[in-house]
């Protein structure tokens, strides 16, 4: 087999297209996959124009002095602002294309939030030219203001709710400089009881500070609910999220460089195994060697390990070249050859089944692309896309291929998001099976 | 292997007619669903024979050869040698493009586990007047070129026997001549060679002995000379006589 071996990388090294592709591809994938995770999506180019006095960013809230630069930092750090002087400065930006929109933030802005009796507005301008792009600023700044209101709502409850502990329970106020002892509700019951106490029981007086008593209770009561009442208004809604099935720890970067890695070896392994198996019975020396040389099942390994080995090869230095761009975990290294070499093996195999049905190079290669592209779609069919029977459709025509075993076990093997096991296990089922078809083609390949 | 063989085409005896044959076939039969390829073959072929099948197009020559050569396994009958004793040239040559003549050769020499590879191969460079080409990539080769390392690979292990199936298609006159010479030399050294050819003159210039395959069986074997005696037509040449034997035959 070794003789074998080594006549099938001399033909490799002398196939400068083939190795090409076979080193190009996955570098391109891995560069590309790389560059995408590293870099984030592109910020939008937003014009800013900002009215509001120096100095004049900060508000007092309930005798607590706040900050809005701290809002339109966060805003002016999720796009890619262009500060402007004027409306009509970024007016002609946005109209000219400079610029995706344009923020316009009025001088007396601070001031309305300050006085809490009229909302606040800022401006947004788009250019809708790209209805895409325009989205992108749109969603962008409604998701930094809604931000920044529900943080300013959170202090306004805050100082809601000082005022209401102050009638409810009493205490110091201030305003305009001048300080205040308001009694409070809770006080004032006290108050009104030792009153009560001094004046004939059942007297008509005494009734009256009854009532007031009750009222006052009754008031303090229901105030004291409302700390409650004014939370929910603060955040009427809480998002409460439950992970129910699959992996909840899977980071996207990490299922983004299985993916990655396993179309790139889906192709390379295909490939390679479909084509040096194919390029025996085109050279016509399949017959040959299997007269007394070798046996069928020797030469079918032979194909299947060395594809597997050449693209587990590949697999590894392109996780390796993936991990200057995302953060992987080295102490799995192990793990990750484990999965490569097992998605290499059940690739290998039906890249070989491939071969034998095609029987030549070209034909053997284009059936090797038009089967593996639509087995990496239905994979990646994600549950709820499409109804449920063609969901379990979907599931059981992946599950007789390598390629969604492979992402799962590449997918554990590098954050130990799911168990690794079972789709090794599967591979190993998958190389057999393939292995078996690949075998039996060979009975009438030459 | 030392018998100094008989001039091809003429009445003198086949060489070694007496000896026991190197390779023999006893009733070989072989089909493809309801088609009989070849049906109940048995023929022998004796050290320092040429032997040449012939026949018409879809005779079964090539299936017969492929049997003896243990490329294709028969439905019935016997071989007396394992393939792995017998040099097999096949039509069309089964040589690797990007590999080298002198890695083509080397790689089947170590498959064939020659206990010398590199003599083996020197041995074969100089048979076929290679030598000159050895570092050369076999696709970069010319069609009689190739034929000589397909004709050498199947010669690397010293076989008693040869089989060649077609030897000289896609060969010019002056590369056809050359192959013959060569062949002629092997089979002065004892070598058995067992050859199909649909080129007629080639089978009377060249055989000790030619064996007429029709529908999968054999209808005649024989000297050239003594199937032209056998159609009665000696003055017409052996291509008429053997055209004319297989018209009397309903071919």
């Amino acid at each position: 087999m070794r003789w074998l071996l080594l006549k099938d990388l001399q033909i490799l090294r002398r196939s400068p297209l083939l190795v090409a592709l076979l080193v190009i591809y996955p570098i391109v994938v891995s560069v590309l996959i790389g560059l995408a995770l590293s870099r984030g999506p592109e910020k939008p180019r937003v014009a800013i124009v900002n009215e509001v006095p120096a100095g004049g960013e900060v508000i007092s809230l309930g005798g607590e002095e706040v900050n809005t630069k701290q809002y339109s930092d966060q805003l002016y750090a999720a796009v890619d602002p262009v500060p402007v002087s004027s409306r009509g400065q970024a007016e002609e930006l946005v109209r000219e294309g400079e610029v995706l929109g344009a923020l316009i933030v009025p001088a007396d802005i601070t001031t309305k939030l300050q006085s809490g009796l009229e909302p606040a507005t800022v401006e947004v301008l788009y250019n809708a030219e790209d209805p895409v792009k325009a989205q992108l600023v749109q969603d962008t700044i409604k998701s930094q203001v809604q931000d920044a209101n529900a943080a300013l709502t959170r202090k306004f409850t805050d100082v809601a709710l000082g005022y209401l502990n102050l009638v409810v329970s009493g205490g110091d106020f201030s305003f305009l400089g001048r300080s205040f002892d308001v009694l409070g509700l809770g006080p004032a019951e006290q108050v009104l009881r030792q009153a009560q106490a001094k004046v004939p029981p059942n007297s008509p007086e005494a009734r009256q500070i009854q009532q007031v008593i009750s009222f006052a209770r009754l008031a303090r009561e229901n105030l004291d609910l409302s700390d409650e009442v004014l939370s929910s208004v603060g955040q009427p809604i809480r998002v409460d999220a439950r992970v129910v099935e699959g992996s909840g720890s899977a980071a996207l970067s990490s299922f983004a460089v299985a993916l990655a890695v396993t179309v790139s070896l889906m192709f390379v392994t295909l490939l390679l195994a479909a084509g040096t198996l194919a390029l025996e019975r085109e050279e016509n020396a399949f017959r040959r060697l299997v007269r007394g040389l070798v046996s069928r099942t020797t030469l079918l390994a032979e194909k299947v390990g060395l594809a597997a080995a050449c693209s587990s090869i590949v697999a590894v230095v392109m996780l390796c070249g993936l991990a200057l761009f995302v953060e992987l975990d080295w102490a799995r290294f192990p793990l990750w050859v484990a999965a490569a070499v097992a998605a290499a093996l059940g690739f290998a195999a039906m890249g070989a089944a491939i071969g034998a049905l095609a029987r030549e190079v070209r034909a053997a290669s284009l059936l090797a692309f038009m089967v593996s592209l639509p087995i990496a779609f239905l994979a990646l069919v994600p549950s709820g896309a499409v109804s449920g029977a063609l969901y379990d459709v979907t599931q059981t025509i992946s599950a007789l291929f390598p390629f969604d075993p492979a992402l799962a076990a590449l997918g554990a093997a590098l954050d130990g998001s799911g168990d690794l096991l079972g789709p090794l296990v599967h591979l190993l089922v998958l190389t057999l099976a393939f292995g078996g078809a690949a075998r039996l083609g060979l009975r009438r390949f030459g | 292997m030392t018998q100094s063989p008989a001039r091809p085409g003429t009445d003198a005896p086949a060489p070694g007619s007496g000896a026991a044959p190197v390779l023999e076939a006893r009733g070989v039969s072989k089909r493809y669903g309801a088609r009989h390829a070849v049906r109940d073959v048995s023929l022998a072929a004796r050290a320092g024979e040429l032997v040449a099948i012939i026949g018409p197009n879809g005779a079964g020559k090539t299936t017969l050869l492929s049997i003896l050569a243990g490329e294709t396994s028969p439905d019935g009958g016997t071989v007396s040698r394992p393939p792995t004793e017998i040099g097999w040239v096949p039509q069309q040559p089964a040589l690797y493009g990007r590999l080298t003549v002198a890695e083509n050769l080397r790689l089947f020499a170590r498959l064939e586990r020659c206990t010398d590879v590199g003599a083996a191969v020197e041995r074969m460079l100089a048979q076929t007047g290679l030598g000159d080409r050895a570092r050369d990539r076999v696709e970069t080769l010319s069609g009689g070129n190739r034929q000589r390392v397909n004709v050498a690979i199947g010669l690397l292990s010293e076989p008693a026997v040869l089989l060649l199936d077609e030897p000289s298609t896609a060969l010019d006159p002056g590369q056809r001549e050359r192959l013959w010479e060569f062949l002629r030399g092997l089979v002065e050294g004892g070598t058995a060679i067992v050859y199909s050819t649909h080129n007629v003159q080639e089978a009377e210039r060249h055989a000790h002995r030619v064996v007429v395959l029709a529908d999968g069986e054999i209808v005649y074997v024989g000297s050239p000379r003594e199937l032209e005696d056998a159609v009665g037509a000696s003055g017409l040449g052996f291509e008429a006589a053997f055209v004319e034997f297989l018209r009397r035959r309903g071919h």
